[in-house]
């Protein structure tokens, strides 16, 4: 078994004193998608800022293909292939579409096959190159943070709630964007509350609840537990 | 004819050169948030630097100009977004505020203690060489300047609109956070900013200090005209910038070459000086309405509130102190004690405003000058003249806060600085008060009748006005209104949606707040017998926005020992005339360190006994067990546990 891109190993961390992640163990093979779901405030969020660099963790580790990071900045991480998708509109609002794609080379990727990329998988956003990317829709917006997604041809890549706030028509499109950026080889931990479309596309599933990791799976397992988990605190 | 072209030629190059100074605050305010008051003190600074390398070094001037321009203007620049400006941005608008006043009164007092005033010039660039086209002649200097500011202009816009990094400071504005998931670097980016912006300052100082001369508050002061030109930008856009720079310089040249045409002119000497205060004034009232920030909440761990009887015990403590150490002190002595007061109840407004109310103002003493004005015009040596001084004082600061009430703070402070600048240089100076540099008189209070005539017992009832007003302000901050100011101070949107009518509020603190300002200036007056307009200037407002700070500006034990120091401090620099700019500088770096705990050093003090009870009394105790007190006596009094109980409840 080759080196899992992702290993999360007995994670904890805290908000002052009030401990949000108690001992989190997670792994997310080369190549996978997993989906991390949980009710709100179950520290799935946190988990993820703390694997994008963003929130320090008060002990355990975490290690991205073998490497240790603890303690690494996010834009270093940022540099050396970890793209995190934050939830909410994860763009800049007050430059352009194209300002936003330019931004987005710091990855490591040249402007212009940032551009080039962007603009054949969403040929709406080429329509807006020169609009503020605050006055586009919450669609069109999402579509500009996953462009990121895409360009930045990540090694690992975090999604946190990309549904959140959408029409269910998009968020499906959304997904299928993921798909596509699964099967050219991207390894994706996706995170999310509402658990039928991230299901959908994962190869394995967690759940999260109360600042633990609860269940781990194939989708279908996780499916039928999820209602028990989510209604019934199995924690 | 060729006089308007000629007038017009040196408009375009003062407004080539507040563009300059002006584009370095813009491109620092909108990359960091963070309102650069000392933009202009840090173009004085390398101003005296430049001269020091090119004049008194004797080094050639283009290598002076790279020096300065592109080492050490941008090392410092980077030096203070990294030890001072750090998470300014997102802090409170009065903390960054008063950093940055700090930063222009240390440097200042860097400038006074490296290069003591003497007579320095800097000569002009190709000095004596001029440009002669038909009958108009122009200077190498204001073809230099104009050049300069058409390249930063272009340089700027090529910066942050076609190169990555320019891209990546407007997106640090946004979100700091989000540009580091994008793989940015949001310290270097504002470093960077920072470098950019203090070399413009630099830049700007270089070229008007040959015209204004190499004067200390010259200098510092000239960035109100960027202010201004910055702020018809609305501090984000360029090209409105440079369009308010330029109409600035061309209106002021006009004003000052045609003013002796008008009549009547003659009775504002100061005008010109104060075109771009006006301007700035204006710009201020015609500002659209600022937005509120959703979702942002500010509070802070507050000083205790003290309760009634604790309040009185100590207020009366003091006044039988100052009884004793007058009795017998000389005269010169009791006019100090006396300031000492003054300038207490001065930050006791402070207190009011800026520790309850969470705004920043920085012309308190123009306000205590309109009592003091008020009190010696009305010429009423009682307390009818004591009140007319105070209302009149509560009416200007009412009047100053009115034309700004859609605006937020960092809009507020401006135009109380811009109000203190116009005070200075016009009304003070006009003849219906000081006139230039001439002294009013007034007389002794006399209460119900009994004057009091003994600079002692002044003093003595100068500090009962103290305790009084400081009752009072305690007593507010207890009560309903109290709540309602902290209310607004910590998140004005959630306040807002309360149903409290903030704008009025406002007006109503800051008439408050100029009020017992205005009560200060009267006593003063009274005190000295004559006052110039020396006493209430400008920069004495930022001095005591700093003592204020350093000392506690949300308690009124902080406002006591604040406004002895701040009476001290021109004695001490009296007193040892070869560290007197280290003074401010060392007020300087204090109010820097201190203004993220506006609670000061005094409420360090309050901590003490805790700190004691809690730390070293139990290590005494452990290391001597005999020292042990007896579990009834001391700390565990019964009646002081009630005491600390009422205070923090009441802090609460």
């Amino acid at each position: 078994m080759s080196v899992p891109i992702l290993e999360v190993v007995d994670l904890h961390a805290a908000y002052g004193r009030i401990e949000v992640l108690r001992g989190v163990d997670l792994t997310v093979p080369r190549g996978a998608v997993v989906a991390l779901l949980g009710p709100n405030g179950a520290g799935k969020s946190t988990l993820l800022k703390v694997i994008s660099g963003q929130m320090e963790q008060t002990s355990g580790d975490i290690h991205l293909s073998g490497v240790h990071v603890s303690g690494a900045k996010p834009d270093d991480l940022a540099r050396v292939g970890l793209t995190t998708v934050p939830e909410g509109r994860s763009v800049f609002p007050n430059l352009t579409v194209e300002e936003n794609l330019l931004l987005m080379s710091y990855a490591g990727v040249s402007a212009d096959k940032v551009y080039d990329t962007a603009y054949s998988y969403f040929p709406r956003l080429y329509e807006r190159a020169f609009q503020l990317a605050g006055t586009l829709s919450g669609g069109e917006q999402q579509m500009l943070a996953m462009a990121r997604a895409l360009s930045s041809d990540p090694a690992l890549l975090l999604l946190d709630e990309l549904s959140m706030g959408l029409a269910p028509l998009i968020v499906d499109e959304l997904y299928d964007t993921v798909v596509q950026i699964a099967d050219s080889g991207v390894s994706i931990l996706v995170v999310e509350q509402f658990a039928r479309t991230a299901l959908e596309v994962a190869d394995y599933a967690a759940v999260m609840t109360g600042g633990r990791i609860v269940a781990t799976g194939e989708p279908d397992e996780i499916n039928e537990i999820m209602a028990d988990v989510i209604l019934g605190g199995a924690a | 004819m060729s006089e308007f072209i000629s007038y017009t030629i040196i408009g375009i190059f003062t407004g080539a050169a507040y563009a300059i100074a002006a584009s370095g605050l813009v491109l620092t305010y909108s990359t960091t948030r963070v309102f650069n008051i000392a933009h202009g003190a840090v173009g004085m600074v390398f101003a005296f630097v430049y001269w020091d390398f090119s004049v008194r070094q004797g080094f050639p001037v283009w290598i002076s100009l790279i020096l300065v321009l592109f080492v050490a203007a941008p090392l410092f620049g980077v030096f203070v977004q990294r030890v001072l400006a750090r998470g300014l941005g997102s802090a409170p608008v009065s903390v960054s505020l008063v950093v940055t006043v700090g930063l222009l009164v240390g440097l200042i007092g860097v400038a006074t203690q490296i290069w003591p005033p003497e007579a320095r010039t800097l000569p002009q660039f190709f000095h004596g060489h001029l440009i002669r086209v038909g009958s108009v002649v122009i200077t190498w200097q204001e073809l230099i300047t104009v050049t300069l500011s058409i390249v930063v202009a272009m340089s700027l816009y090529v910066l942050l609109t076609m190169t990555r990094i320019g891209t990546a400071m407007r997106a640090s504005v946004d979100n700091p956070e989000l540009l580091q998931l994008y793989g940015g670097r949001p310290q270097v980016v504002a470093a960077l900013a920072w470098a950019v912006g203090s070399s413009l300052a630099a830049l700007a100082g270089i070229l008007l200090a040959p015209v204004v001369g190499l004067q200390y508050y010259d200098l510092t002061l000239l960035v109100i005209s960027a202010y201004a030109a910055a702020m018809l930008g609305r501090l984000t856009s360029l090209p409105m910038t440079y369009v308010g720079a330029m109409a600035l310089g061309i209106g002021q040249s006009y004003v000052v070459g045609y003013l002796q045409n008008i009549p009547f002119s003659d009775k504002v000497p100061g005008l010109p000086a104060v075109i771009p205060t006006v301007f700035l004034f204006a710009i201020l009232v015609l500002l659209p309405q600022a937005p509120l920030r959703i979702g942002q909440v500010k509070g802070m761990v507050s000083a205790p509130v003290p309760s009634l009887g604790k309040a009185a015990r100590w207020g009366t403590l003091l006044v039988v102190l100052v009884l004793f150490i007058s009795v017998g002190m000389p005269d010169s002595k009791l006019l100090l004690v006396g300031t000492a007061a003054t300038y207490a109840i001065v930050m006791l407004s402070l207190v009011l405003l800026t520790g309850y109310g969470g705004y920043v103002s920085l012309a308190q003493f123009t306000f205590a000058g309109v009592g003091a004005v008020a009190y010696s015009k009305v010429d009423q040596p009682n307390l009818f003249g004591l009140l007319v001084a105070v209302l009149i004082a509560a009416a200007v600061g009412a009047v100053v806060a009115i034309p700004v009430l859609r605006l937020t703070g960092l809009y507020l402070a401006l135009a109380t600085l811009a109000f203190a600048q116009l005070m200075d240089k016009l009304v003070f100076q006009a003849s219906f008060a000081f006139k230039f540099d001439n002294p009013l008189h007034a007389e002794r209070l006399s209460i119900f009748g009994v004057k009091v005539d003994g600079t002692g017992s002044y003093a003595v009832v100068m500090t009962v006005f103290f305790v009084l007003i400081a009752m009072v302000v305690l007593a507010v901050r207890r009560g309903r209104l109290g709540r309602i100011l902290i209310a607004v101070r910590d998140s004005p949107a959630a306040a807002g949606t309360l149903g409290i009518d903030m704008r009025w509020l406002r007006v109503g603190l800051f008439a408050a707040s100029a009020g017992i300002a205005g009560l200060a200036g009267a006593l003063f007056a009274g005190l000295r017998g004559t006052i110039v307009a020396f006493d209430f200037q400008f920069f004495a407002s930022l001095l005591l926005l700093l003592m204020a700070v350093v000392w506690g500006v949300t308690s009124v034990t902080g406002a006591a020992i604040g406004g002895i120091f701040l009476m001290y401090l021109p004695v001490a620099q009296s007193d040892n005339p070869s560290i007197a700019g280290l003074l401010f500088l060392l007020l300087g770096v204090g109010a820097v360190i201190l203004a993220r705990d506006p609670n000061g050093l005094a409420n360090k003090l309050f901590q003490i006994p805790g700190w004691i009870q809690d730390s070293v009394y139990p290590a005494i105790v452990r290391r001597f067990p005999a020292m042990a007190m007896n579990k009834e006596s001391g700390y565990d009094d019964p009646a002081s546990l009630e005491e600390v109980d009422a205070d923090a409840v009441a802090a609460r």
